[in-house]
């Protein structure tokens, strides 16, 4: 079994999973029983400042997204920052902290934009012995109103204001949380860079409405009759995060920042895909709200097989191997052709590829009289359209035409693997260099 | 094909070739890729699952499940083998109908459960070769094993894998003990009883010494002086008697002699069967026997059970299984004589009824042609050894502790639990762990 152990800003944990901040890591009875199950850290739930803390709903604070058979694909909250007092849970952080000295813990926070409040919240949190801080810059409903949580995370002088306070004010390493809820994730994480934070995180939850009570005329979760957006998370927002987490990686004003990664890891594949793309290790929260915090042992044994099979001695060799081959469309090869193979022993004839190609593709599918479906290459564009809706794993695959080949859609032969041709070389490109201009003879 | 179904008497090659090979083919053969991933995608992941705790030997169903839903197989079978190190017979072999699957809330939900059986089969199949657990350090130890069925098999590996020396006995000139001469062969095909065997064995520390047999030979005060423990594991050597008129006739025979006969045949078609076969008996030996008789060719055979169905010990879907395979099931019906001149040509019953009184004889009888009996009435302790009994078994208590201090049981020859062969190994697995706690403990 390979080993899971993680640093992250120098903070030790047994493996790369770590739960978000949300109701998992709510108070000390949780945590235990996580840690317990396996988790390598937790982020505790948000805490405020100090004086009555915040009250949430008392109806429905959930909303989902169900795929078949009911499977939660994704959810969605209007839950706030704990509401349990902040002496509570500073008193239960020392306790847990001092029982699991192996395990991550980090604390997450959100008071008001001032430097005081600020200030006073981090001493208090120093003398827990937590191993690091979390600002909260991303919860999107309730708190944003008060002027904190997106409300800071969509201004990036707030970020960087926040940030630099929390430096000055705190020797804890500090993960700046970004909330999704804006046109170009790069903006607040270089607000975080510039500010000194020593990571990102991210994703938050995504601003959203999951459904709407037609009896009522309502959005759901729905209180007394009324409803209001809530933040989407859960495998649904995977993508989105994963995105994010790429471009933060790959960008020049923003590469080299550790980076948390956060949104519907589910699965230790999840756990890799954001690790491959230049996260140092996960956080979870859907995943475990859905299955129990058991869930992790599955993540566990997955990654430290996956890693087994692919010679990765520690969770930072693969950390960011797929970031380099993450690019713009124009770098992309357009000589690189491929077109759909459907197996027909593992086909069921159930006719959607058929259906998928021919209404709204290149009908490049063709139906015999006793449902053989096979591909016309002279049609094909290599979408992967098929690929994507057949049923059956693997019956759709791409084949890669080898150099030599002619491709029969468009009569070109395929070059030689080295003489390769971009956007950039193309002659369609108006503001392609005339002289680098690549054409094949079609 | 020299002979047909209708020829008279006990003969060989009652069917062409073909049918061999296609009649005691794999009964549930291995799921492909992608039925384990639809199979697998119908499980919950319960909490405290049902299912769990239906397993005699306690294998974490959900994650095991969840892991081959991930793509990492090896690592569910890693979780079901550190349960039972016979996972993958038990795979084959248990009545999942009224273990594991009978509880599986999708049972409950709409009558189709998880396939448990069978994704077992397709996990512990990816490992089996090479052996997947190492030895602890040598604790200078030692342990005699005597019978190497189920039991034992399990007994032998927990204490080799926690670093003790174990010498294996049994009275067999083959080890797996039912595994090997009692399953029904179309539960384990391809040699599967002695190829597991094998791949266990390799864990190294176990000498298997053959041909030896507790009792004859082989003395339990003599092997408690050599070694620091023993286990005993040797099932039921005995057969209980009919107990009619006629028993002694030829072609009277005990059923595990005859599956045994025929587990061990290297060419089917050369086993011999009669054309009217009479089993009695109602558990899953007289369905084996039935089923394999008719298998092999018989033109007709009974199973004759002297209750009602609902008291078979055979579950339902192995009674289905003798229907469908074309098995007469004949209930309320108790054999009173046999008859024949040296050899059997017909047998005797009485109808039964559940009378006040218990099983009563209703004064109606009937005949049925028979050229083969099977008795399948149920097996029997051999040797107590001087232990103490209880039920016509060796008396143990929690983890195999028998009246003799040193000396642990497990399997069918010790008291509580089914007789199966997952119980078997569950038996052997927790006496290995006490045995280990008292060999280390001082
Ligand atoms: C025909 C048949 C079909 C069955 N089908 C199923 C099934 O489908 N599913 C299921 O779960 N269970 C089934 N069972 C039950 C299952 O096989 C047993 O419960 C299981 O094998 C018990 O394991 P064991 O190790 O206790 O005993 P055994 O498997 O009986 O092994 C005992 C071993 O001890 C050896 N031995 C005996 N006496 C001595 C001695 N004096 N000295 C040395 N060695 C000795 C024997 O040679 C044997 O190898 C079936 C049983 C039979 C008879
Ligand atoms: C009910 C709920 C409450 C949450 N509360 C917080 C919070 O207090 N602070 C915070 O930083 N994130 C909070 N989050 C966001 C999660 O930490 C996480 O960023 C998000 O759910 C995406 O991860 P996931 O897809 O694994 O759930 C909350 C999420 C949920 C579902
Ligand atoms: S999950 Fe628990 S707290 Fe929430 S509504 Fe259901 S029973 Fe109540
Ligand atoms: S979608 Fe897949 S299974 Fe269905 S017809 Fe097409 S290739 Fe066959
Ligand atoms: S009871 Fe069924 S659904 Fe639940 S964990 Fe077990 S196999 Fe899965």
């Amino acid at each position: 079994m390979a080993d899971l152990h993680s640093t992250f800003l120098g903070i030790e944990s047994p493996n790369p999973f770590w739960l978000a901040s949300a109701p998992p890591t709510d108070k000390e009875y949780n945590v235990r029983r996580a840690f317990e199950a396996g988790w390598g850290g937790v982020v505790w739930k948000t805490l405020g400042e100090a004086g009555p803390p915040v009250v949430n709903v008392n109806g429905p604070r959930y909303g989902a997204i169900h795929g078949a058979d009911r499977r939660l694909l994704g959810l969605n909250n209007i839950e706030l920052i704990t509401d349990r007092p902040l002496e509570v849970n500073l008193e239960e952080i020392t306790r847990v902290k001092k029982d699991y000295p192996d395990r991550a813990v980090i604390v997450s926070l959100m008071v008001p934009c001032e430097e005081e409040p600020w200030r006073k919240i981090l001493r208090e949190v120093e003398l827990t012995g937590a191993d690091g801080v979390e600002l909260n810059f991303g919860c999107p409903h309730g708190m944003a109103e008060r002027g904190m949580g997106s409300a800071v995370g969509q201004v990036p002088e707030y970020i960087q204001m926040v940030t630099e306070w929390v430096k000055k004010h705190s020797h804890l390493p500090c993960i700046v949380k970004l909330t999704p809820n804006i046109t170009n994730i790069l903006g607040p994480a270089q607000a975080a860079k510039a500010g000194g934070a020593d990571a990102v995180s991210l994703i938050n939850t995504i601003n959203s409405i999951t459904s709407v009570n037609l009896d009522m005329m309502s959005p759901e979760p729905m209180i007394d009759g009324m409803g209001t957006h809530g933040g989407y998370c859960g495998p649904a927002v995977k993508p989105i995060a994963m995105n994010m987490v790429a471009e933060i990686a790959r960008n020049e004003k923003t590469a080299g920042i550790p980076i948390s990664g956060i949104g519907g890891v589910t699965t230790w594949r999840d756990a890799a895909e954001f690790m491959a793309l230049g996260a140092s290790n996960v956080q979870v929260c859907t995943a475990a709200m859905t299955y129990g915090f058991k869930v992790v042992q599955e993540m566990i044994s997955g990654l430290s097989q996956w890693m087994d099979e692919k010679g990765h001695a520690s969770t930072a060799d693969f950390v960011g191997l797929a970031t380099p081959k993450v690019t713009d469309w124009q770098h992309l090869n357009l000589d690189h052709i491929t077109k759909a193979e459907i197996n027909q022993d593992d086909c069921i004839k159930c006719g959607r590829c058929y259906a998928a190609c021919e209404d709204t593709s290149h009908q490049a599918i063709e139906m015999s009289e006793d449902r053989i479906f096979t591909v016309k290459d002279d049609e094909c564009v290599a979408c992967n359209l098929c690929v994507n809706v057949c049923p059956v794993e693997g019956c759709i695959t791409m084949r890669t035409l080898a150099p030599g080949e002619v491709d029969e859609r468009t009569g070109m032969v395929v070059p030689a693997v080295d003489d390769k041709r971009t956007w950039l070389q193309h002659p369609n490109n108006p503001s392609a260099d005339p002289n680098m201009c690549i054409v094949r003879g079609q | 094909m020299s002979n047909s179904q209708q020829t008279p008497g006990i003969v060989p090659n009652r069917l062409p070739e073909e049918a061999y090979q296609d009649n005691f083919s794999d009964l549930h053969p291995r799921l492909d890729d992608h039925e384990a991933l639809v199979a697998a995608d119908r499980c919950y992941f319960c909490h405290d699952a049902p299912c769990m705790e239906a397993c005699p030997t306690t294998i974490d169903i959900p994650l095991f499940i969840r892991q081959i839903a991930t793509g990492t197989p090896k690592a569910a079978a890693l979780t079901i083998l550190e349960q039972n190190i016979l996972g993958g017979m038990c795979a084959r072999v248990c009545p999942t109908e009224t273990l594991c699957e009978e509880v599986c809330v999708r049972e409950t939900a709409e009558g189709n459960p998880v396939e448990i059986g069978r994704l077992q089969r397709y996990a512990t199949d990816t490992v089996m070769e090479a052996h997947p657990f190492a030895r602890a350090d040598a604790t200078g130890k030692t342990v005699a094993v005597v019978g190497a069925g189920p039991a034992g098999l399990s007994a032998a590996h927990r204490l080799a894998m926690h670093g003790h020396d174990v010498v294996l006995y049994d009275a067999r000139a083959k080890a797996g003990g039912l595994n090997e001469f009692g399953i029904a062969s179309y539960k384990s095909v391809d040699n599967f009883a002695a190829r597991e065997v094998d791949w266990l064995l390799s864990i190294g520390g176990i000498e298997v010494k053959l041909g030896q047999a507790l009792g004859n030979g082989l003395q339990l005060d003599e092997l408690q002086t050599r070694y620091d423990a023993v286990f005993l594991g040797v099932g039921l050597a005995g057969v209980n008697a009919l107990r009619c008129d006629g028993e002694d006739k030829d072609n009277v025979l005990d059923a595990v002699e005859f599956i045994s006969d025929l587990r061990q045949a290297e060419d089917l078609s050369s086993l011999p069967v009669g054309r009217h076969v009479v089993v009695i008996g109602g558990g899953m030996t007289a369905v084996d026997a039935a089923v394999q008789a008719k298998l092999l060719g018989a033109e007709d055979v009974s199973l004759v059970y002297r209750r009602g169905r609902d008291r078979m010990g055979a579950s339902e879907f192995e009674q289905d299984l003798a229907s469908s395979k074309g098995v007469r099931i004949i209930t309320h019906a108790a054999p009173t004589a046999i008859h024949g001149n040296g050899a059997v040509a017909e047998i005797e019953f009485a109808y039964t009824t559940d009378g006040a009184n218990g099983l009563e004889e209703t004064g109606e009888s009937f005949r049925l042609r028979a050229d083969q009996v099977l008795k399948a009435i149920g097996q029997t302790l051999g040797d107590a050894n001087g232990l103490e009994i209880d039920g016509g078994k060796i008396k143990v208590g929690e983890t195999g502790r028998t009246s003799r201090s040193g000396v642990w049981a497990g399997g069918d020859c010790a008291s509580g639990g089914d007789d199966l062969t997952v119980t078997a190994v569950a038996e052997g697995r927790d006496a290995a762990e006490d045995i280990h706690a008292t060999l280390m403990g001082g």
